[in-house]
């Protein structure tokens, strides 16, 4: 590993002013992702800047009925916070589906939204990778891919985004309050990840110097009832080989409103848009369900070692849409 | 590899950066000067001689290597010392007290919930961080109705079984484990 230097900020424009110009620094949060991907060698930072002290505990009601959640909060705290819980139960169990006990204790809700792709050719340097080495090639393509993208994937890159937190914020549509050398601003969710393209070397919109100071959850009171549903090769503590967040509004037998998002599909959290366009109004039954899958998959383009996921996403899709209907 | 770090990869060309500073674990003061690359799991290990905490993956994903920070249970193999001089730590040396064992100690025993040994330090302070997080009123993905939890949660077999998955045992002694843990949580 390459020697860094080490310095830890108080606020967070201290810590922008820290990381200042210098390509060669990164924040530091949990370090759960990050400090294995310098052992790897996957990244070789000169300065890590520690943002994990700043504000780190709050978990603030807006006056709206939504939250604010500080981005050093640890994933451990936000699944067990009571109003994640009762407000926003999607948003809890996706985090609780996520990593360890000991993981979630560690890993901030920023670091979360930045972690990288679980891609194996990503996290081993002796291997061709777009995203890791630009230009490189993408070996996932004609190799192992089982577990990669089937949505919005390009010629230079299939991966996935991991993140199981980051699927129920885009359900959610969740807004990232971000600092930079430029001022502050907001990143709307869906909207903060990005398709690969031909730069799969960006996994968001973030700027250099970027620091993302907190993720604030809008107000959405039918999401008290609202699933997470993590499908994995095996029951606990793996990533997820297709999820579904779903929250859903019925009333008369009718799809009144409801967001969907679908995790392990694609380079981003990926917002169902399409089904939840085809739900609205419809009725709550299983077979409009499996019709609004369809309208969202059509656009699939899996690869031959995860046609499977196809199904599996269909399938996941429409029972956790019945479930909460049956809820209803 | 005493007063060395974790270097798994030649970079000889740059000099390491070092930093002083003190670490508390099991309730003592250690002044240390550390490279910024050292993990506390090293750290521990090879500087304060406290070797009960093991390395098992060294990326997280195995458990052998959890101590508690303020209480926490955490990874020390992905813990970067540097991080932790503000923080106290407690490794499985510090578990026990002028008493004895620490009550999960004695369950390990009387439970068989080991054969080689490799993986209990990091079960034992995972178990401590766990029972405190249940009593807490943290749920875990298992939890019926995990919005409506608002005391200590009981622990099952499947409670204990989620919530210690970030523990292997290649040994297999999880029914031990998962008995020894269930009789403390009582």
């Amino acid at each position: 590993m390459r020697p860094f230097s080490y310095q830890r900020a108080s606020s967070a424009r201290s810590a922008v002013a820290a990381l200042g110009a210098d390509a060669d620094a990164v924040y530091l949060g949990g370090g759960t992702n990050l400090v294995d991907l310098m052992r790897l060698g996957v990244v070789s930072p000169g300065t890590l800047v520690d943002v994990s002290r700043i504000a780190a505990g709050a978990v603030e009601e807006t006056s709206g009925g939504g939250l604010r959640i500080g981005a050093g909060v640890r994933n451990g705290d936000l699944a067990a916070h009571p109003l994640v819980r009762r407000r926003y139960p999607m948003l809890a169990e996706a985090v609780l589906s996520g990593a360890s006990g000991q993981i979630r204790n560690m890993a901030t809700v920023g670091g979360n939204l930045l972690q990288r792709t679980r891609c194996s050719y990503f996290q081993d340097v002796t291997k061709p990778c777009n995203k890791r080495s630009p230009g490189s090639g993408c070996p996932a393509i004609t190799g192992d891919h089982r577990n990669l993208a089937i949505l919005g994937h390009s010629e230079s890159c299939v991966a996935t985004h991991p993140s199981d937190m980051a699927v129920a914020l885009a359900a959610l549509g969740a807004a990232v309050h971000v600092e930079g050398p430029q001022g502050a601003r907001i990143v709307p969710m869906p909207g903060l990840h990005r398709l690969p393209g031909d730069r799969p070397d960006r996994d968001t919109v973030l700027e250099p110097g970027d620091l993302i100071t907190a993720v604030e959850v809008p107000p959405l009171p039918f999401a008290v009832r609202s699933r997470y549903r993590k499908v994995r090769d095996r029951a606990s503590f793996s990533f997820a080989v297709v999820s579904v967040a779903a929250a859903l509004e019925v009333s008369g037998g009718v799809v009144r409103d409801c967001r969907i998002a679908l995790g392990a599909v694609a380079h981003v959290p990926w917002r169902a848009e399409a089904a939840e366009a085809a739900l609205r109004g419809a009725p709550a039954t299983p077979a409009e369900f499996a019709r609004a899958a369809d309208v969202e998959l059509a656009q699939a383009r899996p690869l031959p070692l995860n046609a499977f996921k196809l199904p599996l996403a269909r399938n996941v899709l429409v029972r956790v849409l019945t479930e909460l209907a049956e809820a209803a | 590899m005493k007063g060395e770090a974790n270097t798994t990869r030649g970079d000889a060309a740059t000099a390491p950066i070092t930093v002083e500073l003190e670490l508390s674990v099991n309730d003592q003061r250690y002044p240390v000067t550390v490279d910024t690359r050292e993990t506390l799991l090293d750290t521990l290990r090879e500087r304060l001689d406290l070797t009960g905490s093991k390395k098992g993956c060294d990326h997280g994903q195995c458990g052998a290597c959890t101590v508690l920070a303020d209480g926490r249970r955490v990874k020390s193999c992905l813990t970067l010392t540097v991080t932790v001089d503000d923080v106290s730590v407690t490794t499985v040396e510090g578990l026990a007290g002028a008493g004895g064992l620490h009550p999960l100690q004695e369950a390990f025993v009387e439970h068989d919930a080991f054969q080689c040994g490799y993986c209990t330090p990091g079960q034992l302070c995972s178990a401590v961080g766990m029972l405190a997080e249940a009593e807490e009123g943290w749920p875990s993905l298992v939890t019926p109705g995990i919005a409506a939890v608002t005391g200590p949660v009981e622990l099952d077999d499947d409670e204990i079984r989620e919530r210690m998955s970030g523990n292997l045992c290649r040994c297999g002694a999880y029914p031990g484990i998962v008995a020894a843990i269930r009789q403390v949580a009582k």
